[in-house]
């Protein structure tokens, strides 16, 4: 057991960003706004890693996300002279470039010799990948079963999630930064409470509990008032949101929180919503570390914005881990146009009609042809009520296909309608669709032996 | 009685792959026995012809007053090859919640249930 386990012992760890993409303010919010011995920064999404192996392959030196250097900057001050530590699965597909460009700025401030960085890797598995092909891992896709020998020489990025372990070790050895590759979201929230208390590695209720903590405030702002269908007009000041804080205890339990005088809301509703968002079967929630039960999770209110948590139950953690394998799959474009009052709706499907013949004659391929029509049927297609009439529909179309030139034919298709189409249209401005590359995901297993994840300290 | 689940539970969806979850969590927890209840497989499968392509999965969380239905082929593709608008399942939630439930007389009144406006 490490030092200080004693019951009323509190540790404290501040979601500062909830994916490659959230709030820039929030990680200075969260160091600055009260007292936090961690901030833990989650950047990767199932497609992230895929963006990021491509940037990397058109410069070695990327492949990592690239807000977290900006974060690090605005948090510096509080690691520096209050000893808040960081832990980010921000290195992506390049954690020690990632590492490389923190210190890099850490010297540029004059903070030189601040940092202690502990840099995760091993769950890139793209190198080895034919090897582990070979020795016998099949890496067939999850959902359908078909085996990865079908887009073997598509594949982008193959990366295992990867779980407390190396960070733990990374921690025991000294380091105030710990940046790792795909970690699972919840493990950057679990790791730092299994060293603090010096949970056991079959402490199964506790490791549970610490990847549940995780689970709540791996997407920020979302259990503290952010997409909070709860009561939602009521929710106070949303422009000025607290980020959440879990204020854990060696016994496994947690209340989950957020600074004074921020905005959003903490209760039972908002923190409820968050732990049933993205579930699968809440008897299992598989990570490399524990399965948590989610049907043990207790929540009860103590007070003014905090929910503590507790009862919470895990078992033995399989022998496998998840592989987040992508692949190039083809292309797509998603076009726009605005048809207004009269007839709005017949004259935004006459578009689609008169579009889709065009693109018939010239004999264009696509997978799959869709068309929305905002305002009357995108976000709940058939179940939306079709009465009274719509003021103005958005036509909203989108092509896929395995040929690039198709889908870009299909984007100068658009813009003609303007003129040769039905009336009252507009909202083009934005001129013509991007032709995207698509690149898939591939969900797998991969024995845990397969896998040695490395920790290097940098300074 | 008719009574809307919009008015008795709030809801957050998500997705994985090409399934959407859909999490809907009772306003009370005075209602989640009848929403347990009454918010069953083939109701919500219902509800959804047409919407998706794929089966769907149910699980109560009693400790939660929450049930967690799983929609399979809900996102046209799932992920990055969906053309939907909403290709993440985000608002599959509000799209559960527009489901109308039966309640009898005299359950309506014990619960005090909310009648749906005619």
């Amino acid at each position: 057991m490490t030092a200080g386990s004693s019951s009323d012992r509190i540790v404290r760890v501040a979601s500062g960003q909830g994916f490659w993409g959230d709030w820039l303010d929030a990680p200075r919010r969260q160091v600055e706004g009260g007292p936090v011995d961690y901030l833990m920064l989650d950047y990767l999404a199932e497609v992230t890693m895929s963006i990021l192996q491509k940037q990397k392959e058109r410069d070695p030196a990327m492949g990592y996300a690239r807000d977290f250097i900006g974060a690090m900057e605005s948090v510096l001050p509080a690691v520096k002279d209050r000893g808040v530590k960081v832990i980010a699965n921000a290195g992506g597909v390049n954690p020690v470039s990632c590492a490389n460009a923190v210190l890099e700025m850490a010297r540029a401030k004059g903070a030189k010799g601040t940092l202690k960085i502990g840099v995760v890797t091993g769950d890139d598995l793209l190198p080895g990948l034919d090897e582990l092909l070979a020795s016998g891992q099949k890496l067939a896709n999850m959902e359908t079963g078909e085996s990865l020998d079908t887009v073997r020489d598509r594949v982008l990025s193959a990366n295992a999630y990867i779980g407390s372990v190396p960070i733990v070790e990374a921690l025991r050895r000294g380091a105030n930064v710990v940046v790792t590759g795909r970690s699972t979201d919840t493990a950057l929230t679990m790791a730092p409470l299994r060293h603090e208390f010096g949970w056991a590695a079959d402490d199964w209720d506790k490791l549970a509990a610490g990847i549940i903590a995780g689970h709540i405030i791996e997407c920020g702002a979302q259990c503290s008032g952010g997409n909070c269908l709860y009561d939602w007009r009521s929710i106070p000041d949303l422009a000025n949101v607290g980020y959440p804080i879990v204020e854990a205890r060696a016994d496994g339990t947690f209340v989950i929180t957020k600074h004074p005088d921020t905005g959003g809301r903490i209760n039972v509703p908002s923190i409820t919503e968050q732990l049933v968002y993205e579930m699968g079967d809440p008897h299992a929630y598989i990570t490399p570390d524990v399965v948590a039960d989610f049907t043990s999770i207790h929540l009860e209110p103590a007070g003014e914005n905090r929910v503590r948590v507790f009862g919470i139950k895990g078992r033995p953690a399989t022998d496998k881990l998840k592989v987040s394998i992508a692949y190039r799959y083809g292309f797509k474009a998603v076009g726009t146009l605005v048809y207004a009052w009269p007839d709005a709706l017949e004259k935004a499907k006459l578009a689609d009609r008169v579009l889709r013949e065009r693109l018939e004659t010239m004999g264009l391929k696509f997978e799959e042809i869709v068309t929305e029509f905002v305002g009357v049927n995108a976000t709940h297609g058939p179940l939306e009520p079709q009465q009274g009439e719509a003021q103005e529909v958005q036509l909203r179309i989108g092509v896929r296909s395995p040929d690039g030139k198709s889908v870009e034919r299909f984007t100068r298709e658009l813009a003609p309608l303007v003129l040769n189409g039905p009336p009252s249209v507009t909202g083009f401005a934005g001129g013509r669709p991007k032709v995207e590359e698509i690149v898939a995901y591939w969900p797998a297993l991969v024995d845990k032996a397969a896998v040695t994840t490395r920790v290097e300290i940098v300074s | 009685m008719k009574v809307r689940l919009v008015d008795i539970a709030h809801a957050r969806s998500g997705d994985k792959g090409d399934t959407a979850n859909v999490g809907v969590i009772a306003l009370t927890p005075e209602w989640y026995p009848f929403i347990r209840d009454e918010l069953t497989l083939d109701r919500v499968r219902e509800h959804f012809k047409g919407v998706i392509t794929g089966d769907v999965q149910r699980y109560e969380l009693p400790n939660l007053n929450a049930l967690n239905f799983l929609l399979h082929g809900a996102l046209g593709g799932g992920g990055t090859l969906s053309l939907k608008t909403d290709a993440q399942g985000k608002v599959f939630s509000t799209a559960m919640l527009r489901m109308v439930l039966e309640a009898r007389d005299d359950v309506a009144r014990s619960l005090h249930l909310p009648a749906a406006p005619r």
